[in-house]
């Protein structure tokens, strides 16, 4: 098995969490000065999310391994995951009818 | 029914499904570990959706951080990623059976951890000094201290967990009582400690920052 031996050589190497680890500093600093630019913030809120979930998908693919798993694992975890969070979002509306409703 | 027969006959294809095995083909502490962490994220995602909800219904919601604390805590983003390198290096080192560069990787994942806290603890005490309590603050909405306390405060529990449970992993194997799947599966805890970190900084800390 060629392509596995391969495979098994490149997921463990110092080179390749280095790489990683830069990547996630770099995706910080622009983080950090995107904060500092002047845009609308819903804008801001979602580039800065973008960001992190990039990031966030980088620590659970590479330093995490679940990128080595078998795909199973992560069909089980991620979707139901992801769904939880979504379904948190169904009171939200109720938080900008308050905004709106403020004494004024 | 035949076609269930074949599939279950002599010389059928075994599924990874078909029972006995762990269809996942990990070691059952890591899929435990994996359960966890799913979670413990619907935890820490529940507390930052009240934060975001308290903060979207405010109308006075205070901004008070000025730079050094935004520099702080980029800091503490540094350091955290950095134990994050340090961790999977202690990993790679079970993996090839180096004990001693295990135990190694391990003390610098948990001084980073410590030094994570110690730039927390000492940003909380300049944030009570200014007068930022539970419920009020001296800027605007009241709800400003409860949500910043408890979502930082949680997460700083689990950083001072996580500094423990690696100071037992890394004692356990020098004594020789942990194999290389206990580092893996500490590192798959420590690792999602510094994941959850990656939404708490840009939610709390940048999105409050004094120029917003």
């Amino acid at each position: 098995m060629h392509e596995s031996s391969e495979h098994a050589h490149l997921e463990g190497t110092k080179r390749l969490f280095m790489f990683v680890w830069g990547w996630l500093l770099a995706l910080t600093l622009i983080e950090v000065v995107l904060a500092y630019r002047q845009l609308e913030i819903k804008v801001m809120l979602a580039l800065l999310m973008t960001l992190s979930v990039i990031k966030a998908s980088l620590i659970i693919s590479y330093f995490m391994h679940l990128r080595y798993e078998r795909r199973s694992l992560a069909l089980t975890l991620m979707p139901a995951l992801v769904f939880v969070i979504a379904m948190m979002f169904i009171v939200f509306p109720d938080s900008i009818r308050l905004y709106l409703m403020r004494p004024k | 029914m035949a076609s269930l027969e074949a599939a279950s006959g002599p010389g059928a294809r075994e599924s990874a499904w078909s029972g006995g095995g762990s269809p996942y083909a990990v070691p059952s502490k890591k899929l435990g570990m994996w359960l966890f962490i799913v979670s413990d994220a619907i935890t820490f995602s529940a507390l930052l959706v009240a934060y975001a909800f308290v903060r979207v219904a405010s109308a006075n919601w205070p901004l008070p951080f000025e730079w050094p604390s935004i520099l702080n805590a980029s800091i503490m983003t540094g350091v955290l990623l950095s134990s994050s390198l340090t961790m999977v290096m202690g990993v790679r080192a079970a993996k090839l059976g180096d004990r001693g560069g295990v135990v190694g990787w391990l003390l610098a994942t948990m001084l980073g951890g410590v030094l994570f806290d110690v730039l927390h603890i000492r940003e909380w005490l300049g944030l009570i000094e200014e007068g930022v309590r539970l419920f009020k603050n001296p800027w605007g909405d009241p709800q400003f201290g409860a949500a910043f306390f408890t979502l930082t405060g949680l997460h700083m529990t689990h950083v001072t967990i996580g500094v423990v449970y690696l100071g037992v992993i890394a004692w356990g194997t020098s004594r020789r009582k942990y194999s290389a799947e206990d580092v893996e599966v500490s590192g798959l805890y420590w690792h999602f400690v510094d994941l959850v970190w990656m939404f708490i900084f840009p939610l709390v800390y940048l999105m409050s920052n004094k120029m917003a």
